[in-house]
């Protein structure tokens, strides 16, 4: 069988696929690549089927050992010292070293055939937030690759700008809670500049700023969230849920992202600025 | 009931009682709407995803006519549970009355699960009875699996060991979450459950 090996693993290698999806009223997560669009356009490049499962990698570091042959693809998060957003093929024996990304977070490591861990309930992926599917990658592991695929795209290079390094500024549509607060408070919301704290993981981004001042008191029933929610904790200071949230909060939702703001926001550096409007 | 925005792919209905959730949920899930993903019942609301337009979703539920007697619709488990948990004199006390008229009470009526949350497979269970037991002043940081667990109007079974705070009255040796078993997770909303004593261990 075909397979390859993590020498090392970066601050957080996981697998990731399209995630457990329509369990949510058993109180499973979704979880799955937090970069959507990236991990998708991996798995095209190497002609993978669709919820084939690949390595994300936060904040580069990963070094893995091809064991066969293997055709792989980078996406996402650029990391210097590999080829990026295009199938290559990396000769058995050879070591594939990715150094710390120029913008951007998260990367993806497809392989042609997909990572063949055994699936929990339906996803190879990994939840931190509620223990399922594989534990994050150590140095060491063998992972084996699948034989099941389709035909190569017929593409060389696809042609992706890099997550931006600056200021990210992403739309939001009023959420089921918008008035829990001010209209003061909205209007700090939708202007101020945020910093990504260093807190932020797979669950969510969490963010330093004004705090935003609410309309009301007391406290809201837990009720069901989903992806790009932006929940405001008794802190005033917004989180934004990516894949690893849980299935029910009991914030209140200020506003939701717009959908194709997520995956810019699953790139997202600590300390980089962000704006909502 | 109210229809609340979620995003671009989802709607939250909002209700008034946690029987109308109920009742709603049970009507819902009878006859889903089309390109629907999930329906995620809560305590006052009814979350639904779809893969389909937000309008269409909209129309969809505003004409569900919730279910009668819900609470009698789902299939029956029991579960044989030892009632020897360290909160069980604190919940007494709260009820003012004595350790086995909780355990009494607890096992001598059918519980529903109205929803789940907190981790995968934890049920929200209610009954017809009133309950509100306050949660514990500072949570513990580790529950066991297994617990059987009273907080506010819910009952409740740990699926797997996590910090908690709600009130532990006893523990099952029942597995209510296994990854390896389809279906994983034994609590599903509507579900029915009657907790039987098991004896002291």
């Amino acid at each position: 069988m075909t397979s390859l090996t993590i020498l090392e693993t970066g601050p957080l290698a996981t697998i990731q696929d399209a995630g457990r999806v329509g369990q949510a009223s058993l109180g499973i997560p979704t979880s799955g690549a937090c970069d959507r669009a990236s991990y998708a356009l991996a798995n095209r490049l190497v002609g993978n089927r669709d919820g084939a499962a690949a390595i994300e990698v936060t904040f580069g570091g990963l070094v893995l050992h091809a064991d066969a042959d293997l055709t792989i693809a980078i996406t996402g998060a650029p990391c210097p010292g590999v080829p990026l957003n295009a199938p290559a093929v990396i000769r058995s024996g050879q070591v594939l070293r990715l150094g710390p990304p120029r913008t951007g977070l998260r990367t993806y490591v497809a392989a042609r055939g997909g990572i063949d861990v055994p699936p929990v309930l339906g996803s190879r992926s990994t939840d931190l937030l509620s223990g399922l599917g594989p534990a994050p990658l150590t140095a060491g592991q063998t992972l084996p690759v699948g034989c099941s695929y389709d035909v190569m795209p017929g593409v060389d290079l696809a042609p992706v700008a890099d997550p931006p390094a600056g200021e990210v500024v992403v739309r939001v549509t009023p959420g089921p809670r918008r008035d829990w607060f001010t209209d003061a408070a909205w209007t700090t919301f939708t202007t101020q500049s945020y910093a990504v704290s260093s807190n932020s993981n797979r669950v969510g981004v969490r963010l330093d700023g004004k705090p935003l001042e609410r309309a009301r008191t007391g406290e809201l029933a837990s009720e069901g969230m989903t992806l790009g929610a932006i929940q405001i904790p008794p802190s005033g200071l917004p989180v934004i849920f990516l894949a690893d949230h849980p299935v029910t909060g009991g914030y209140p939702v200020i506003a939701y992202l717009t959908d194709p703001e997520v995956n810019p926001c699953a790139q997202l550096r600590p300390g980089q600025p962000l704006r909502f409007i | 009931m109210r229809i609340l925005p979620s995003g671009d792919h989802a709607l939250l209905v909002e209700l008034d009682t946690l029987d109308q959730v109920l009742g709603y949920y049970t009507a819902l899930t009878a006859s889903p709407p089309a390109d629907v993903i999930d329906i995620v019942p809560a305590a006052r609301t009814v979350m639904v995803t779809t893969s389909g337009g937000l309008d269409a979703l909209s129309r969809a539920l505003r004409a569900v006519t919730p279910a009668d007697g819900a609470h009698a619709v789902g299939d029956l488990i029991e579960l044989p549970v030892t009632y020897d948990g360290e909160d069980l004199e604190d919940v007494a006390l709260v009820l003012d009355c004595s350790v086995s008229e909780v355990v009494q009470r607890h096992t001598g009526e059918e519980w529903t699960v109205a929803f789940c949350g907190f981790s995968p497979g934890f049920g929200y269970l209610t009954s017809s009875a009133t309950w509100d037991i306050p949660r514990r002043q500072s949570p513990r940081t580790k529950v066991p699996t297994g617990a059987v667990a009273l907080a506010g109007e819910f009952s409740g079974v740990y699926p797997r060991e996590s910090p908690g705070g709600w009130q532990l009255i006893g523990r099952t040796d029942v597995k209510i979450f296994d990854q390896e078993r389809d279906p994983a997770a034994l609590f599903h909303p509507g579900r029915r459950v009657r907790f039987v004593d098991a004896g002291r261990g």
